[in-house]
């Protein structure tokens, strides 16, 4: 029957996507310098942030008022000893930058593992489960997804203190909501198909579909989708830092180092430069990877580009 | 249509009733708002009068009712600072912020309009390239970086242009560049992507069979279509850049609203940034509904759902 063909064919089917994918997903991404470049700047950043006690010449926060404010070790007031300089209190600007990898991965990396674990859980009992479980979770995802981003964020970090975990938890779910309504569309695309419908039949307890039959399928868009909010959370911490709402100020992360660079712009420009420049060589490099792995997953857009 | 008008009117209220239960609750959950809302160094006693005064020490739902109903009236509290009325302050701020976001809108439209189409309608033309790496500048470069890079080329290097403050047409230019850039890309890679998309549809293929001359087929046949979905993105990007501007704005000095959200929050002026987040809520909501009627009068495949 063509029917069957057709079937057979979908993308529906568990495991299909990946199997069929991944050897086009490796040959792509060698073949494309976009993704090679992606893959080798996020690689630099991931490791810069583990090896962080090896690489900076100095303690985060060590330094001497005798070496403060002084420019690039190119410039004509420069140290050699200080690469990219100094700042107001004489701590080594590329140290910081090297520890500054640390407090942005961390929370790229977990605000988006906790935003997806709730988020996913929210959305696949949502689309599944249907009637009041959704009509509640749905309210909340659209009410949550209705506030500018950083707005919300703003008046949630003004209620609570500043601490790398809080900073994590606020990311993980005022994020989740992104999370919710990708995997409830998702759900609600594939429970009506053959081999759900099938597994339901045959008496399979609830969890199990969720889990083993639903949930591989999810895999693909939730990858990508990780990566793209992990560059944005990237950026929000950074912003928030900037607003003296992230982690304290003694701690050098990216966006502290920028809002301090800030009052000093016009005669310190340096102190503002280089950790800019991590934000969005980090940024840039992740939304390589984002895209290569968006076209890996999704098959319908490969013929865009 | 009338139907549907109706019911998405609901349902924005729904979501601004939803918006002050969400920031009403935050407040409290951390147990004592009242932490939240005096000076740091107030006495026991100071902190017992405010509870008094501002009706802290009564039930919650009556609190919750009162507050709710003078939020309902425009009545969004007083500024601990500044002794005014926080819908006051927003409104005498309003103009200056709009007049910003207006004009990073209108910036962001006349670059992504014609650069966005023609890298669709030519792939891989230089100015294509052009097109992906403003695309990419978008998703990469934190605003507030660019800002304070534009403030070191264009005001302290070379001079051209004023950094600080609203006293001329001039000042508007750096800001407006800054704020434009998120947006800019945005539009620019949702513009590409549709036109790429569309070239393939069927229409476009009739078009060419019938031998319709190229230049008529983008303009008639790709273009429209390709502006429908820009639709609902720059009212996105309206309510973004409102958030947004409390970067922009700080740096350059703009006196908006931004500027008096990172004054409330460095003030911990806490009742302000709640009747500013209220706001800002809200307006985005009514541009949301407003982009989803225009949606609907432009696309009438949309008004069937």
């Amino acid at each position: 029957m063509p029917a069957r063909i057709f079937d057979a064919l979908s993308p529906g089917q568990p495991g299909r996507r990946l199997d069929f994918t991944l050897p086009y997903g490796l040959n792509r991404l060698l073949h494309d310098p976009g993704a090679l470049i992606g893959l080798v700047l996020v690689s630099l950043v991931v490791l810069t942030a583990v090896f962080a006690d090896q690489l900076a010449p100095y303690g985060p926060t060590e330094g001497s008022l005798l070496d403060s404010k002084k420019p690039e070790a190119w410039q004509p007031n420069g140290l050699p000893g200080h690469l990219l300089g100094t700042d107001q209190l004489g701590q080594d600007i590329l140290s910081r930058v090297i520890y500054g990898a640390r407090i942005s991965l961390a929370v790229g990396f977990f605000g988006v593992l906790l935003a997806s674990a709730i988020g996913v859980t929210l959305g696949m009992a949502a689309g599944y489960l249907g009637g009041r479980v959704d009509t509640a979770i749905s309210a909340v995802v659209n009410l949550l997804l209705s506030f500018p981003y950083l707005v919300l964020v703003i008046v949630v970090a003004t209620v609570f203190g500043r601490s790398l975990l809080n900073v994590i938890i606020i990311f993980g779910v005022t994020d989740a909501p992104v999370f919710a309504r990708l995997a409830r569309g998702e759900v609600l695309r594939l429970r009506t198909t053959d081999y759900v419908v099938a597994a339901y039949s045959l008496g399979t307890p609830t969890w199990r579909i969720l889990l083993h039959h639903l949930l591989p399928n999810l895999v693909g868009p939730l990858v990508t989708l990780m990566t793209f909010e992990m560059s944005a959370m990237i950026f929000y911490e950074s912003g928030l830092s900037f607003l003296g709402l992230s982690v304290p100020p003694e701690v050098p992360s990216w966006g502290n180092m920028l809002a301090l660079g800030r009052k000093f712009l016009y005669i310190f420009p340096w102190m503002s430069i280089y950790p800019g420049l991590a934000i969005s060589l980090t940024a840039f490099g992740v939304n390589l990877l984002g895209d290569w792995l968006r076209d890996v997953v999704d098959p319908r857009r490969r013929r865009v580009d | 249509m009338l139907q549907f008008l109706f019911r998405r009117l609901l349902q924005s209220i729904a979501l601004i009733i939803g918006v002050l239960l969400l920031v009403f609750f935050t407040v409290r959950l951390t147990g004592d708002p009242v932490g939240l809302m005096v000076a740091r160094n107030a006495t026991p006693e100071q902190r017992e009068a405010f509870r008094v005064a501002h009706g802290f020490d009564r039930p919650l739902s009556e609190q919750f009712l009162a507050w709710f109903g003078n939020a309902l009236r425009g009545d969004l509290g007083k500024s601990l600072r500044l002794h005014l009325p926080n819908h006051e302050l927003i409104m005498q701020r309003l103009p200056a912020t709009m007049e910003l976001a207006l004009a990073a809108l209108l910036l962001a439209l006349i670059v992504a309009l014609p650069l966005g189409i023609i890298s669709g309608v030519f792939p891989g033309s230089p100015l294509d390239l052009l097109a992906r790496a403003i695309g990419l500048a978008g998703q990469t470069i934190p605003s507030f970086w660019l800002a304070m890079i534009l403030i070191l080329v264009f005001a302290v290097n070379a001079r051209l242009l004023p950094s600080f403050g609203r006293d001329s047409a001039q000042h508007l230019i750096l800001p407006a560049v800054a704020l434009s850039v998120t947006s800019m890309g945005q539009m620019v890679r949702l513009l590409r992507s549709a036109v790429l998309e569309i070239t393939h549809e069927s229409y476009v293929r009739t078009a060419r069979a019938k031998g319709v001359r190229e230049a008529v087929i983008t303009l008639r046949h790709v273009t429209p279509n390709a502006l429908i979905p820009l639709v609902s993105v720059v009212g996105v990007n309206f309510t973004y850049m409102l958030g947004g501007s409390v970067y922009i704005e700080t740096i350059f000095a703009w006196p908006g609203l931004g500027t008096l959200l990172n004054d409330a929050i460095s003030d911990s002026d806490f009742p302000l940034v709640q009747a500013i987040t209220i706001f800002i809520a809200t307006f985005a909501i009514s541009i949301n509904l407003l982009t989803d009627l225009i949606y609907d009068l432009l696309d009438p495949r949309a008004g069937q759902r």
